[in-house]
């Protein structure tokens, strides 16, 4: 206990010092050393083909849409040979559907529907790294339709739901609460989480 | 067949069954009487070095050797176990360093054609080519990468928490899946403070540029402490499964945060939820919520030798040694009990000591041929102690039996608690992890 104290008020020393050094850097920061002609500034294009993670708002979505019943040929033709074709998964690629209620008991299923905490995350993976070895080969309409039909099928949206850029962000997904802690805000704050020797509580 | 040839045949004969200990992946061909014959391999050997052919020390897949599952239609498994067992001193030789590429192949990348590019919530985006980078300000650090699961029963395809938990696993089994490395290359700091975060800047994301382009999302803080983005790895440049030629390092967070293959850092101010951080790194709890980023690996200890699948001579001498490290900081103690945990000794510890690596100790042995429990555990400069079992279990609610530990590997990532090898009275050591 005594240890725990004096880390705590070594912290607020340091948070104290680290505040009045910023003041007194202020003017030398502004004119910090510069490392002249060491990278270049990139253009909007290059930007624009890198920046492909999708945020929790969606800002980086690109123009396009689609809906379940797009989805579902798309899937039979480029997804069911690894994730079969009524998504319950292989030795290739996992079941994508299912599990609800699972979570918490003995033999929790994870799933897009059962466990996954944002409809985001479902749309920058498939963009990002689907169909395995043709990674990049989607059209922003079709991973929109993917998604819809993922979705879909875990019983988050309707069949005939459009997503997109404005649509995918606002989906609630079943278990966006299942995760500690549940404010992305209070993440990076790992002592008032309550870790300790590597794990959180 | 010369006499000499016969000779040397005859000695590795006897040597690889006297070798005992030495005998996991060393044998020492010398002879006092006879000149050793040339090795006689081709002239390349001369331009880059290669091993003694008596060396056998290698890297293990999950699913066997070359990672490859003995069923037929499953693909390669990618994560590699680096022979701890083996390793002298604290740092993992590059070629051994373990690997998790998440299921892709390392990209063959030119790095003539490497960019590194930094943008988002910044005044200035830039980006760097890598003559362009090793121009810039460097720093060389000692520091281990540990995989969020080492040591847990997770991760056997064709045989689930088997080959951890069995008597006969060995450390590459237990542990393997950290090694330690001196880094070389430049501190993210410096490159983001060259494009200016803005102050709505909370969180970096890191991207790769393999096939999969992982994904990791972490805090700026992390970012602007003691992150780096290194081209060097133990005096070379990286090697292609370890993220050629630029990998980001986040000193003691769970490896998933060490992007290799190194193409883009964006500021922004949230976490951006990839499908790995968001969906396959978090630890299920019993009562189904799941603990997401949880960054820093404890202060974690394991003997390496005498350990699982060695075998001692007979009764006499033997150095216990092994290696300590903590995402915390540094290493300030290492204790050893030869009795199961009833006494402790304080290891010597090897300095200099590094922080957030792999730090040697050392207790000096006799060992009187009755069966004995070797274990270790270390404390770091924050004070916290490696766990039990027991305290490890206690302190996420669970009871840490030795079924729950094979059926909800996710449910204990991070686990870093003791490891007790047990040598038998014929001199074999065995894990004893739960026995």
């Amino acid at each position: 206990m005594g240890a725990y104290r004096m880390r705590f008020s070594r912290n607020r020393l340091v948070s104290l010092m680290a505040l009045l050094l910023s003041f007194a850097c202020a003017p030398a920061w502004a004119q910090a050393p510069q490392y002249g002609n060491v990278g270049r500034a990139p253009t909007e294009q290059e930007i624009r083909a890198w920046d492909i993670a999708i945020s929790l708002d969606g800002k980086e979505l690109p123009p396009g849409s689609g809906n379940a019943q797009q989805g579902a040929p798309l899937f039979a033709s480029k997804c069911a040979g690894c994730h079969g074709p009524n998504l319950e998964g292989s030795r290739l690629g996992p079941r994508l559907m299912g599990g609800k209620g699972t979570i918490n008991t003995t033999h929790p299923e994870k799933t897009i529907g059962s466990y996954w905490p944002f409809a985001t995350s479902v749309w920058d993976y498939i963009n990002r790294a689907m169909p395995r070895f043709q990674e990049g080969s989607l059209t922003a309409d079709q991973v929109y339709a993917l998604t819809a039909f993922l979705l879909f099928r875990n019983e988050v949206i309707g069949e005939a739901e459009v997503m997109n850029a404005q649509s995918l962000p606002k989906v609630q997904m079943p278990n966006r609460n299942g995760f500690l802690p549940p404010r992305v805000e209070d993440i990076p704050d790992t002592n008032k989480r309550g870790c300790r020797f590597g794990t959180c509580p | 067949m010369n006499s000499q040839q016969a000779d040397r045949r005859r000695f590795l004969k006897g040597s690889a069954a006297l070798a005992g200990l030495a005998s996991a992946g060393v044998i020492y061909p010398a002879s006092a009487q006879t000149p050793a014959t040339a090795d006689r391999r081709p002239d390349e050997w001369y331009d880059y070095g290669v091993r003694s052919r008596f060396v056998k020390s290698m890297r293990l897949g999950t699913n066997g050797r070359f990672g490859k599952d003995p069923r037929p239609g499953v693909p390669r498994d990618y994560g590699f176990r680096a022979p701890l067992q083996d390793v002298y001193g604290t740092i993992t030789p590059a070629p051994l360093h373990f690997i998790i590429n998440h299921g892709y192949d390392p990209p063959d990348i030119n790095p003539a054609e490497h960019r590194l590019m930094v943008h988002g919530l910044v005044d200035r985006p830039l980006i760097f080519s890598m003559d362009e980078l090793l121009r810039l300000p460097s720093v060389t650090r000692m520091h281990f990468v540990e995989c969020a699961g080492n040591s847990t029963a997770s991760g056997a395809g064709f045989a689930p928490g088997l080959a951890r938990t069995l008597p006969p696993a060995t450390a590459q089994d237990t542990h393997g899946l950290t090694s330690c490395s001196e880094w070389t290359g430049v501190p993210l700091s410096l490159l983001l403070e060259q494009a200016g975060v803005k102050r709505e800047g909370t969180w970096i994301v890191a991207e790769g540029a393999e096939q999969g382009m992982h994904m990791k999302s972490i805090p700026i803080a992390k970012a602007l402490d003691d992150t780096l983005v290194v081209y060097g790895q133990n005096g070379e440049p990286i090697r292609p499964e370890q993220g050629f030629p630029l990998r980001l390092l986040t000193p003691g967070y769970e490896g998933i945060n060490n992007v290799k293959w190194l193409r883009r850092i964006k500021v922004v101010d949230q976490p951006y939820m990839g499908m790995r951080e968001s969906t396959k790194y978090p630890s299920l709890r019993v009562d189904g919520k799941a603990r997401w980023f949880q960054f820093e690996l404890g202060p974690k200890s394991v003997i390496t030798r005498p350990s699982g699948g060695q075998h001692l001579a007979g009764p006499g001498f033997y150095e216990i040694t092994g290696l300590a490290w903590s995402g915390a900081g540094s290493i300030r103690k290492v204790e050893v009990s030869t009795d199961g945990g009833r006494s402790w000794k304080e290891a010597e510890i090897q300095g200099p000591v590094h922080r957030k690596a792999h730090t040697r100790f050392r207790l000096a042995w006799n060992w009187n041929g009755s069966e004995a429990v070797l274990q270790s555990r270390c404390t770091d400069d924050r004070g916290d102690v490696q766990p039990s079992v027991a305290e490890l279990g206690k302190f996420i609610g669970v009871t840490m039996s030795l079924d729950f530990f094979k059926e909800r590997p996710d449910a204990i990532t991070h686990f870093n608690a003791i490891q007790p090898w047990r040598v038998m009275r014929d001199g074999s050591v065995q894990n004893a992890i739960f026995a």
